[in-house]
C-alpha cells in the first residue's frame, strides 16, 4: 500500500459483527460492549488484529458481537487459549472476556498462572457475583450468606476477592471498574489495551434476572460517593460526595478519616499504581463494601517483560547461537553411524 | 596407556570366542546404580559396531526408592544381534545383577544355563534382607542352573580408581562403568565409543572422567585375566539397508518427526504440555530445539497444555500437545472443542499402565478405547498408533498432515515401551520426505468459514488477515457461515458432515501391507508396540511353514479401506494386545469378523514366544 494513503479511521459501529445481540434486556452486558467497541475504534487497533476469546457464561457471547477474530471456547479456559494465540502470533491484540464463574471458579487455575507469566492479553472480568448462564447458583464472588437457587439456606462460601488473587499472582495491570460509569468504564479499557503484559479488570456488572441491584451501593446516587473511591496515580486517597473523606494508613491498616479535624490531605494515603512493590494494591484490593469505600479504577500498572517477549528472545538467542536449524543438521545430532 | 582396539583385543584372546547370531543381555541394579546409563552405552556401542539393537528399559517409578529393595530396582535390557530385531528379546542369556534385590527381580527372565554376573560385594546380611531372601543365594544351590561368576565389583572397583582423587560416594558411582567394561570384554565390545563419550561428559571434570573411564577399563581387563569366563561371545554386523543411521527412542524420534513436519510445512511448532510420565521426554527434546522455531509452553495443567494448542492452531501454528492415558482423559472435553472448530491439532498418547495412575513407568496399550471414543456427543477424531521407535517419526508427519489437510485433532497412540525403547533409526533423505501443503485464504478471496472443500475439509483462515475476521467456538455452527445455530436438521447434517470427513481420511492411506499369503488360515492383528513380537513371531512360524499371516494396523480411525474385505478371507483372527481386547471389540464394530483376543495386562510387552506359542495353539485347535 503507496504510504501516502490514509486508512479511513473506524468507528465503534465497524467493530460490530453482524449477529444479532442476545443478552437480558438491561443486563449490564450492553454497556460493556458498547464501550469496548468504542475505545477499539479510538485505540485504532485494526479489526484483523484482534481475537477476542471467552468461555462459557453470559459474558462469553461477547466474541460474536464484534466484528474481529474470535474463539468461544469452553469453560474457563480461555485464559488458556489466549496464551496459545499471543505464542503462536505476538502480532495480536488478545481480548479474554470471562465472568466471575468461568474465569474464577472452573478457570481459577488458569487465571493464577497467565497473571504470574504476565502474558500479553486483556482480561474483562465480568463479576455479577451469580451464575447466569446456568440459572442463578452463588459463584466464587457471592457474598457469604447469599441465597440462591443451590443456597435455599444461604451460601457458607467465604468470597474471592479477584484483585487480591490478581495482584498475588503478579499480575502488571489490576484494575476495577462498573459498568454503569461509561465514562471511567471506558478510561479503564483504554488503559488496559494500552498496557503490555496481562491486564485484568474486574467490571462491577449487573445481573438483571438472578442478581439484581448487587452493586446498588456503587451505583445509586445517594450512596455511591461514599461506597466507592476513584483512584489517581500520585493523588490522595479522597472520596465522598463534597470529598471531605479519606483513607489514612493507622500502623498496617487502612482507616477512614475525615478533612479538617485535625486531619489534612498530607496525612492521607498516596495512591502509586506504578509501585514495584505490590503491598499498597493489596491492600486498596482488601477494602470491602460496607466497611471501606470500594476503590475503583488502576490499582496497579508496572512494566515487566512478557511471557512471549521472553519466549521469542530465547528463540531468537538460539538462532542467533545456533543458526537456524537445518533437518539435515537435526538428523545428524548425536552419534551416527553409516551402513554402505 | 593406550587402550587396545578390540581388535588387538580379539587377537590377544585367551579363551574361545563363540559367534552369535544375537544376544540378550540385561544390566540391573538400585535405581541409583547407574543401569540406565550402562545399557544405553552398550547400545550405542553395538549400534556404532552395526549390529542391529532393541532396548527395554524398565524402571520404578519412585525417584530414589528405598535402597537395595526390590521396589527400586532399576534394568535396562539389551538385545543385539547380525540380523533384523524386531524386539528386545523374550528371555535374557546374561544378567548382570548389582545386588540381591536386583537378581531377585530379574532371575526368572534369565534362560536356563544363562550368564549371570552377581556384585558380590552387595551381598550383605543386611541387603539380602532387604530383598527377601532367607538365605544367600550365591551360597544355598539355588542358582545351579545358571553359570554364575562372583565379581567383587565394588572392591575391584575402588581400588582401580583409588588414586583418581575420588572419596567416597563418588567412588561407589563408578561402578556400573566396571561392570560395563566386564561385559564389553564378555561380548567383545570396543570401548572405544564409550570412552569418547566419558571424555565429552566429564571434560570439565577430569577427576571423574578419569575414574569413569578408569573404571571401564578395569573391568574389561578383569574379564580378560580373570580366567573366569570359559568362552567369549561375539555378534557380527548386521546387514541393514545402507545409509546414515543414529539411535533413537521413539520419544526422540517424535519429537524429531514434529520439528520436520512443521520444517515441511514452513511452519511455528507450538508443543503445548504438561509433564506426565511417559511422555515428558518429548517436551524435553523439543524445548532444547528452538532455533527450529519450536515454540514449547510447559502448561499449569493438562487442560490448559491442550486449550493453548487450540488457541495456538487458530492462529495458525502446527500444534501439538503430548501426554499419557490420564492426561488424556482430561483433554477429552477440549478435544471435542477442536472437534467442534475444526482446528488442526496432534495429541500424542504415551499411554501406560491405568486406569488411574496405575503403574506409570510400565507400559499398556489400554487408551485405544478413550482415543476413539473418549469424549461426550458425537466426536470423531482420526486415531493412528505407532509401532517401533522409527515409526514415531513418519507418524508424527503423518498426523501433522492428515490434521492439516482434514482440519482435524489426530490422536497418535504410543505407548511407555517404544517411548523408552529405542533402535537404530535410518535417517531420512530430504527429497524422500513427504511434502505438506498448508494453505490459508488471503485478503480478499471468497471466504465462508465452514465452507467445504473436496474432502470436506473448511479453510483456516488466520487471525491477522484483513476482511476474513471471524469467529469460531464450541456452539453448534450453522453449515458454511459457521453461525451459531440450534436447528434440528442442520445439527444432524453437521454431524454426519464431521463424521464424513473423518471417514474420508482413508482415501489418502497407504495400501494396507500384509506380511505373509493373503489366504492364510489364521491373520494375526496387531496395532502399536506389539508390532515386534508379532512380527516375530509370524515370520518364525511362517519359517516352519505354517499358515499365518499378520497385519499391523497403523490408522485405527479411519480403518484402512481394504480390512473390511481383507479379513474374512482369512480363516481366523487373532488379536494380541495389552489390554482386555479394546482393537477386538473395535474390529466387531466395525467389520464383519469375530476375532480371537490373546490378552496381556501385566505392564509387560508380549514376549515373542508367547505370541509363537498363540499361534500354535490356535492352528492346532482348527
Amino acid at each position: 500500500m503507496p504510504a501516502d494513503v490514509t486508512l479511513p479511521q473506524l468507528t465503534a459501529k465497524d467493530y460490530a459483527s453482524d449477529q444479532e445481540v442476545r443478552w437480558c434486556p438491561g443486563c449490564g452486558d450492553y454497556a460493556i460492549l458498547a464501550q469496548m467497541k468504542k475505545v477499539l475504534a479510538e485505540v485504532g487497533i485494526p479489526r484483523e488484529k484482534l481475537v477476542f476469546v471467552s468461555g462459557i457464561g453470559c459474558s462469553s457471547r461477547f466474541p460474536y458481537y464484534l466484528e474481529t477474530y474470535g474463539l468461544h471456547g469452553i469453560h474457563g479456559r480461555a485464559m488458556a487459549v489466549a496464551t496459545g494465540v499471543r505464542v503462536a502470533n505476538p502480532d495480536l491484540s488478545v481480548w479474554v472476556v470471562t465472568g466471575d464463574g468461568d474465569g474464577l471458579s472452573i478457570g481459577g487455575n488458569h487465571f493464577i498462572h497467565t497473571m504470574r507469566r504476565n502474558v500479553d492479553v486483556k482480561v474483562l472480568l465480568f463479576d455479577n457475583r451469580i451464575y447466569g448462564l446456568t440459572k442463578g447458583q452463588y459463584s466464587p464472588t457471592s457474598p457469604q450468606g447469599k441465597k440462591t437457587k443451590s443456597t435455599p439456606l444461604g451460601a457458607i462460601d467465604y468470597p474471592l476477592h479477584p484483585l487480591s488473587v490478581a495482584i498475588g499472582a503478579e499480575a502488571t495491570f489490576v484494575a476495577r471498574t462498573i459498568d454503569v460509569n461509561v465514562k471511567h468504564l471506558a478510561e479503564v479499557l483504554k488503559r488496559a489495551a494500552e498496557h503490555r503484559g496481562t491486564a485484568f479488570i474486574q467490571i462491577y456488572q449487573n445481573c438483571v434476572i438472578f442478581n439484581d441491584g448487587a452493586f446498588e451501593y456503587a451505583t445509586d446516587k445517594p450512596t455511591k460517593d461514599d461506597t466507592t473511591l476513584y483512584l489517581e496515580h500520585g493523588k490522595p486517597l479522597l472520596f465522598g460526595r463534597d470529598r471531605r473523606q479519606g483513607i489514612r494508613l493507622n500502623g498496617m491498616t487502612p482507616e477512614i478519616v475525615t478533612l479538617g479535624e485535625g486531619v489534612t490531605e498530607a496525612d492521607l494515603l498516596v495512591h502509586d499504581e506504578k509501585a514495584d512493590d505490590p503491598s499498597l494494591a493489596y491492600l486498596l484490593s482488601r477494602m470491602h463494601h460496607p466497611q471501606f469505600p470500594e476503590p475503583m479504577g488502576v490499582f496497579r500498572c508496572v512494566q515487566r517483560p512478557t511471557y512471549e517477549d521472553l519466549l521469542m528472545g530465547q528463540v531468537q538467542s538460539a538462532i542467533e547461537a545456533h543458526g537456524p536449524g537445518k533437518l539435515e543438521d537435526l538428523f545428524a545430532e548425536g552419534e551416527t553411524w553409516d551402513v554402505s | 596407556m593406550s587402550v587396545p582396539s578390540a581388535e588387538q583385543q580379539r587377537q590377544r584372546r585367551t579363551v574361545e570366542t563363540i559367534d552369535l547370531a544375537d544376544v540378550t543381555v540385561r544390566f540391573s541394579g538400585d535405581s541409583g546404580d547407574g543401569m540406565q546409563l550402562a545399557g544405553t552405552q552398550m547400545t550405542n556401542t553395538s549400534a556404532i559396531f552395526g549390529n542391529d539393537v532393541c532396548t527395554w528399559p524398565d524402571y520404578p517409578a519412585e525417584i530414589r526408592a528405598p535402597v537395595g529393595t526390590p521396589a527400586g530396582v532399576s534394568g535396562f535390557q539389551l538385545h543385539f544381534g547380525s540380523h533384523k530385531l524386531r524386539t528386545p528379546g523374550d528371555r535374557v542369556q546374561a544378567l548382570v545383577a548389582m545386588n540381591p534385590a536386583a537378581l531377585k527381580v530379574n532371575l526368572a527372565d534369565l534362560e536356563p544355563g544363562g550368564i549371570l554376573v552377581v556384585n558380590e560385594d552387595a551381598f550383605t546380611a543386611g541387603n539380602l534382607k532387604k530383598a527377601g531372601y532367607t538365605s544367600n543365594p550365591l551360597d544355598d544351590g539355588s542358582l545351579s542352573g545358571f553359570r554364575v561368576h562372583r565379581v567383587p565389583i565394588e572392591r575391584l572397583n575402588a581400588e582401580a580408581v583409588a588414586d583418581t582423587g575420588l572419596t567416597g560416594r563418588a567412588v561407589g558411582r563408578c561402578k556400573n562403568f566396571f561392570a560395563l567394561g566386564l561385559t564389553y570384554w564378555l561380548y567383545d565390545r570396543s570401548m572405544e565409543p564409550t570412552l569418547k563419550w566419558i571424555e565429552e561428559k566429564f571434560g570439565t571434570l577430569p577427576a571423574v572422567a578419569a575414574a569413569n573411564a578408569r573404571a571401564l577399563k578395569a573391568g574389561y581387563y578383569f574379564g580378560e585375566t580373570a580366567e573366569m569366563f570359559e568362552a567369549r561371545y561375539f555378534v557380527r554386523k548386521a546387514t541393514l539397508p545402507p545409509g546414515r543411521y543414529r539411535r533413537a527412542t521413539g520419544n526422540e524420534a517424535l519429537a524429531l518427526g514434529l520439528v520436520t513436519a512443521a520444517r515441511l510445512a514452513g511452519k511455528t511448532l507450538f508443543y503445548g504440555s504438561y509433564p506426565i510420565t511417559p511422555a515428558s521426554d518429548i517436551l524435553h527434546e523439543l524445548s532444547r530445539l528452538k532455533h527450529y522455531d519450536v515454540r514449547t509452553f510447559q502448561a499449569e495443567d493438562e487442560i490448559a497444555a491442550v486449550t493453548s494448542c487450540i488457541g495456538a492452531a487458530y492462529a495458525g501454528a502446527i500444534a501439538v500437545t503430548g501426554t499419557s492415558g490420564p492426561g488424556l482423559a482430561l483433554k477429552g472435553e477440549a478435544i471435542g472443542l477442536a472437534v467442534m472448530t475444526e482446528l488442526p491439532l496432534v495429541v500424542i498418547d504415551v499411554q501406560r499402565a491405568g486406569p488411574s495412575t496405575g503403574m506409570p513407568t510400565k507400559p499398556e496399550q489400554a487408551d485405544l478405547s478413550q482415543a476413539l471414543c473418549g469424549r461426550h456427543g458425537e466426536s470423531p477424531v482420526c486415531v493412528l498408533a505407532a509401532g517401533t521407535p522409527a515409526d514415531c517419526f513418519d507418524l508424527a508427519i503423518e498426523a501433522v498432515r492428515i490434521a492439516t489437510e482434514f482440519m482435524t485433532p489426530v490422536v497418535l497412540l504410543s505407548d511407555g515401551y517404544i517411548a523408552n525403547g529405542a533402535g537404530p533409526w535410518r535417517v531420512p533423505e530430504l527429497s524422500a520426505l513427504p511434502m505438506l501443503t498448508v494453505r490459508h485464504p488471503k485478503a480478499g478471496e471468497p471466504f465462508e468459514p465452514y465452507q467445504r472443500d473436496e474432502r470436506l475439509s473448511r479453510p483456516w483462515a488466520l487471525p491477522g488477515t484483513p476482511g476474513l475476521q471471524h469467529r469460531v467456538g464450541g456452539l453448534e455452527k450453522t453449515d458454511i457461515t459457521g453461525h451459531v445455530c440450534y436447528e434440528p436438521q442442520n445439527h444432524e447434517h453437521m454431524v454426519r458432515l464431521r463424521r464424513q470427513k473423518i471417514d474420508n481420511i482413508a482415501r489418502t492411506l497407504p495400501p494396507l501391507e500384509v506380511l505373509g499369503r493373503r489366504d492364510a488360515e489364521l491373520v494375526v492383528v496387531g496395532w502399536g508396540s506389539t508390532y515386534g513380537a508379532i512380527t516375530t513371531a509370524v515370520e518364525h512360524c511362517q519359517a516352519e511353514g505354517l499358515s499365518v499371516s499378520s497385519i499391523h494396523l497403523r490408522y485405527l480411525d479411519p480403518l484402512p479401506p481394504e480390512l473390511g474385505t481383507l479379513l474374512p478371507r482369512f480363516g481366523r483372527v487373532l488379536i494380541p494386545e495389552n489390554n482386555l481386547g479394546q482393537l477386538r471389540r473395535h474390529l466387531r464394530a466395525e467389520l464383519p469378523v469375530d476375532p480371537l483376543g490373546f490378552n496381556k495386562v501385566q505392564g509387560k510387552p508380549f514376549a515373542v514366544g508367547e505370541i509363537e506359542a498363540k499361534i500354535r495353539e490356535v492352528l492346532k485347535g482348527k
